[in-house]
């Protein structure tokens, strides 16, 4: 009986010393704004005064199985504090206007893009950049991809928030993938494997084609390097050709079981039945912008 | 000195070499007094150096912050003089729609204002434009801007 009482004691000091912590790391950024949970409850309320009318919106067919990958920005941030429902609808409605303005196809890390922003500075008014693309992050309105090029022996790299209003028009030259999600090793590379020229003439990839990918092994540069590739998994790079003790290190601070941790994945993803509710709705999206523009080719005709 | 410092203070630096008692992390790439930078116009001074393989440092950052931005007036020391430049771009993590450079690119001045050289052989960020003061001076040397 001792030791079950010291167990469970044991346990609720733990979990009080948990969520003391999480509580603090959470209110010192948040302390102006009332939590996702009391937001929540007082919406769905009966006592509320100003209780939400719940629209039903007909959604006329399900999202194709893909979706979530060709849009992943359309998915809510699974940062737990940093969700609510309404915020989330209201940013892909924005999202949809935008791109009703300014059409932003399907690409992937790896695929060659080129962007031309307003630039109140530069003759013509507009500034041309070609790149591979080599990072998407963010989610909703924030999203945002990286190119990279290399003109003059000179790297260059420019992030693009893809919902900027400053945005003229996104163009993907080559549509394909790479082996790696994230291809920051290119800083490391030569400077071949990141050059792309400006005139590159764009390929037009068939509509429903499966999406190539490009299996190209990237040989890195001597060290010093940004990074420790070693450590990274990385499927895209030929045989580094360190000593071994640097593949030791790796294997010590490697965290293996992080595949299976269910919580992990729980806490760092969207669930699937959210996935699809979101999903679907964004699909409708598109089926309405492809509905206006069609509406306004009409009356243009 | 090291030898002697080991030997006196076994307790604090271990067996290994000094080289491995401190942290080499990934820095924030700032432009501050002793980085290197990269000439990037044609004048004899810049190419000298690139020759010898001594890279200019930065001695000096005229703004309050001390921390070099793209536009910022350096003082460098590049072989054996003392030489003013403006910084041209910056490897440092750049704002949306801004270009971030593989290394820190500088063009040469002198003390008058007017440019060393000639010609600035990389792309130049195009919102150095709207600059004002004498780094107009150089954007006429700019063959791109990015």
């Amino acid at each position: 009986m001792a030791d079950k009482l010291a167990t469970l004691g044991f346990r609720s000091f733990l979990s009080h010393q948990f969520l003391k912590r999480s509580v603090a790391a959470v209110s010192c950024r948040y302390a102006n704004t009332l939590s996702n949970e009391t937001v929540e409850k007082h919406r769905t309320s009966t006592l509320a005064h100003d209780k939400e009318q719940k629209e039903e919106k007909k959604i006329s067919a399900p999202a194709p199985p893909g979706l979530k990958h060709v849009h992943p920005e359309f998915l809510p941030n699974p940062t737990f504090y940093r969700r609510d429902r309404i915020k989330e609808k209201l940013e892909r409605q924005d999202m949809y206007r935008r791109r009703a303005v300014c059409p932003i196809p399907e690409f992937y890390v790896g695929s060659i893009m080129a962007v031309t922003l307003a630039d109140p500075y530069a003759s013509g008014k507009t500034n041309r950049f070609v790149g591979i693309c080599i990072q998407r992050a963010s989610y909703g309105l924030r999203a945002n991809f990286t190119l990279r090029n290399v003109v003059d022996n000179q790297g260059l790299e420019i992030r693009y928030d893809m919902y900027s209003p400053l945005i003229q028009k996104v163009e993907v030259l080559r549509l394909e993938k790479r082996l790696d999600d994230e291809l920051f090793y290119l800083r490391d590379a030569p400077a071949e494997f990141s050059t792309v020229p400006f005139n590159l003439e764009a390929v037009s990839h068939p509509p429903g084609a499966p999406v190539p990918v490009n299996t190209t092994k990237v040989k890195l540069g001597p060290r010093p390097w940004h990074e420790r590739w070693e450590r990274r998994n990385l499927r895209g790079v030929q045989d580094l050709g360190l000593p071994e003790k640097f593949y030791e290190k790796a294997k010590k601070v490697a965290k293996p079981w992080e595949e299976y941790d269910l919580m992990l994945k729980y806490r760092t993803s969207i669930n699937p039945q959210e996935t699809d509710e979101v999903m679907d709705e964004v699909a409708e999206g598109f089926r309405e912008i492809e509905r206006k523009r069609r509406r306004e080719k009409l009356e243009k005709s | 000195m090291a030898a002697l410092m080991r030997s006196r203070l076994p307790s604090l630096l271990p067996s290994l070499p000094l080289s491995q008692n401190f942290s080499t992390t990934n820095s924030l790439q700032h432009i501050i007094k002793l980085t290197r930078l990269r000439v990037v116009d044609n004048s004899m001074l810049g190419n000298q150096s690139v020759v010898a393989g001594k890279p200019p440092r930065c001695i000096h950052v005229y703004n309050k912050t001390g921390v070099g931005r793209v536009g910022d007036k350096v003082l460098v020391a590049i072989m054996g003089q003392k030489k003013r430049a403006f910084i041209v771009g910056v490897k440092q993590r750049a704002r949306p729609n801004k270009p971030r450079f593989d290394s820190n690119n500088i063009v040469l001045v002198e003390d008058n204002g007017a440019p060393t050289g000639t010609r600035i052989r990389v792309p130049v960020p195009s919102d150095m434009r709207a600059m004002e003061g004498d780094v107009t001076k150089i954007l006429a040397l700019a063959t791109k801007f990015a």
